[in-house]
């Protein structure tokens, strides 16, 4: 499928009776950025001119929510908790020997709050997470994804 | 060794999986056991906890499989006997650890949908006598009794009502909504079709803040496994997108709609304009998870828990620099020093406990000389403090409480949604002039600003995000004065030292 045919897809698929076409932006952005690693000028033109909606609107949606990228992420990344459950259980400790074992290589993204607060320090992975992180473990698995 | 007969129970929950319960129960099965995955059990410190006849194995590594197999491992004996799951009194979490999370027989067999059955018998009015009876409030945080919110949806006119569920659980230091979504979907969706038959809506929304994402594959599931038993009533899950704010209702209503996660300004109340301008329940998950147990045992039977003007019962959330680390379910009332020192062990680094934060990160910083107070919403709020979503997190004595004040602005900051001026320019604000007296600059001059500051965030904000940041802000200054007046710059050096 060319990459117009697969938005177009994406979000014809989360259309719904019972809602207003609008709330059906959210879900469609999250599939592009997964889809695609971002959500980029043309996929605003696009969903916008599909929902009914200025590029305007959608633009400040997409800027709004961190999640959303507009352009392709280049680094693999580590999303690090650094909120104050993990700052208690020594989160900061391990921050910058992390940012030098990555060196340009892995991007050591912060995130408030895995959900994991009793046994941080607490980081994710694409899906995967990880908990009770010490420097080498945290080390570890910045190379695993380098 | 006798495999064939026992089960081996391993939680597949997000917390047991990130300290290795996926390699641990492949471990079970390639040496031939049968293994079922459930809940937890919340004891998160043993986790990975094995469970076999009812016998617990703490923080088991693949390498214990054979000694576990054979009975010659070392055990915490009966996981229900062991003090932490025994002194607790849980009703929202009564089948954890015992049941398999996706299982409709489990479920059904543990009394799930009994409160639906019973609710389907009742008029609209009396299920909300019901929640009315049993002094269910808010678990948000804001502590506002349930049975009004619904009864104001209930008796509002229109075409189409929702009910909203706010999964989007950004606080840190909690994780009840997370455990419940992980370990016992159905109850959540029960309580939300039971929600629905009291205010007449049949459509439901979870939405749950993306960083969880075994929860948001969970809830997709179960949505879709009980969607006959639950019908005409319909549950969709919508998945937040990293912002904070959209905890708060009405920004959380805005990003359904497909917004930005502004907070809206009140009134209109949700419950009589709220999603798409249609009257709507939203609640907090763990107000919607106390609903089956409600319907079940009744509106009275809850109510017999509790002290004062809090009734029933709270997950409690112990987290942080713990010992003992995880979720305690325990009526109203329980001093936050048991909580903090006796159930939770104090530290995890084994120094002396400074200060427990409590409520998340728009929670106050409670000293150890408050650790007295009761578990109980106006308790809390006659010493400037809050219960919020019940989450402990703890800090030992190496903790910078002038930088922790900095991190709440910072915080603020990062998570504003920008719509009104005392929450986006006065956390940025805040900041600089938490910089200038951590670097001892005009520090008395500075405080005084921070205190003005605060004052205007606090009356000035539309949402809790700014008007509530100032607790963590002033408490933090109030009870530990040191950290900001008389900076020790020894002291500082010497925790560098440590931390390197």
């Amino acid at each position: 499928m060319t990459q117009e045919g697969g938005i177009a897809e994406i979000i014809v698929r989360h259309r719904d009776a019972k809602t207003p076409a609008r709330g059906a932006l959210l879900p469609i952005l999250h599939d592009l950025q997964a889809e695609y690693g971002h959500v980029s000028e043309d996929m605003v033109r696009q969903i916008a001119a599909t929902l009914n909606l200025t590029r305007a609107e959608v633009h400040g949606v997409v800027s709004f929510y961190h999640d959303f990228h507009k352009a392709p992420h280049p680094l693999p990344a580590i999303k690090l908790c650094r909120a104050e459950a993990c700052k208690a259980r020594g989160v900061e400790a391990l921050v910058e020997e992390a940012e030098r074992v990555a060196a340009g290589r892995v991007e050591i993204e912060t995130v408030y709050c895995l959900g994991l607060c009793s046994v941080g320090p607490s980081a994710m992975v694409g899906h995967d997470v990880h908990a009770a992180l010490t420097q080498e473990k945290l080390n570890a698995l910045i190379e695993e994804a380098a | 060794m006798n495999t064939q007969k026992s089960i081996v129970r391993i939680s597949d929950d997000a917390l047991a999986l990130a300290l290795g319960a996926d390699k641990l129960a492949a471990a079970f099965e390639k040496a031939g056991a049968s293994v079922e995955r459930v809940s937890s059990w919340g004891m998160h410190w043993l986790e990975p906890l094995v469970e076999i006849d009812g016998i617990g194995y703490g923080n088991a590594v693949p390498g214990d499989v054979a000694a576990i197999l054979a009975g010659t491992a070392p055990s915490i004996g009966r996981i229900e006997e062991h003090p932490f799951i025994a002194g607790q009194q849980r009703l929202t979490f009564a089948r954890a650890g015992k049941t398999r999370p996706l299982s409709l027989e489990d479920y059904a067999a543990t009394g799930g949908w009994v409160g639906l059955e019973k609710a389907k018998q009742m008029a609209a009015d009396e299920i909300v006598q019901e929640v009315t009876a049993s002094g269910l409030r808010g678990r948000g945080g804001a502590g506002f009794p349930a049975g009004i919110k619904w009864d104001t949806v209930r008796k509002a006119r229109s075409d189409q009502k929702y009910i909203v569920c706010n999964a989007d659980e950004g606080d840190s230091g909690t994780f009840a909504d997370r455990m419940v979504m992980e370990g016992d979907p159905y109850m959540l969706i029960e309580g939300m079709a039971i929600a629905g038959l009291a205010v007449g809506a049949d459509k439901g929304y979870v939405y749950i803040r993306s960083e969880y994402p075994h929860a948001i594959a969970k809830m997709h599931a179960a949505a879709r496994h009980c969607a006959h038993i639950i019908a005409p009533f319909s549950v969709e899950i919508r998945v937040g997108a990293g912002a904070y704010v959209c905890g708060e209702e009405t920004s959380l209503l805005n990003s359904i709609e497909g917004r930005r996660g502004e907070v809206r300004a009140k009134p209109p109340l949700p419950a009589l304009k709220g999603l798409f301008g249609k009257p709507t329940v939203i609640n907090n998950l763990l107000t919607l998870a106390a609903i089956p147990w409600i319907m079940n045992k009744g509106g009275k039977a809850y109510a017999d828990y509790g002290m004062g003007r809090s009734r029933g019962t709270i997950p409690v959330q112990i987290a942080g620099n713990v010992k003992y680390g995880g979720l305690y379910e325990t009526a109203f009332g329980i001093p936050l020093g048991d909580l903090v020192e006796t159930i939770g062990g104090g530290t995890a680094s084994g120094r002396p406990v400074r200060a427990a934060q409590v409520g998340g990160p728009l929670g106050a910083y409670v000293p150890v000389e408050q650790f007295h107070l009761p578990f109980d919403y106006e308790a809390f709020a006659a010493v400037d403090a809050l219960i919020g979503h019940a989450g402990i997190t703890v800090f030992d004595d190496s903790v910078d409480m002038a930088k922790m004040a900095r991190f709440a602005l910072e915080f603020c900051a990062a998570e504003s949604c920008g719509k009104c001026t005392p929450c986006r320019l006065g956390s940025t604000r805040g900041v600089e002039v938490m910089d200038q007296i951590i670097a001892g600059r005009e520090v008395e001059k500075n405080l005084g600003l921070i205190e003005d500051l605060s004052d205007t965030m606090k009356f000035g904000s539309l949402c809790a995000l700014g008007g509530f940041t100032p607790y963590p802000v002033m408490s933090a200054i109030k009870y530990f004065p040191e950290d900001f007046k008389h900076r020790d710059f020894t002291r500082e050096t010497e925790r560098a030292g440590e931390d390197a």
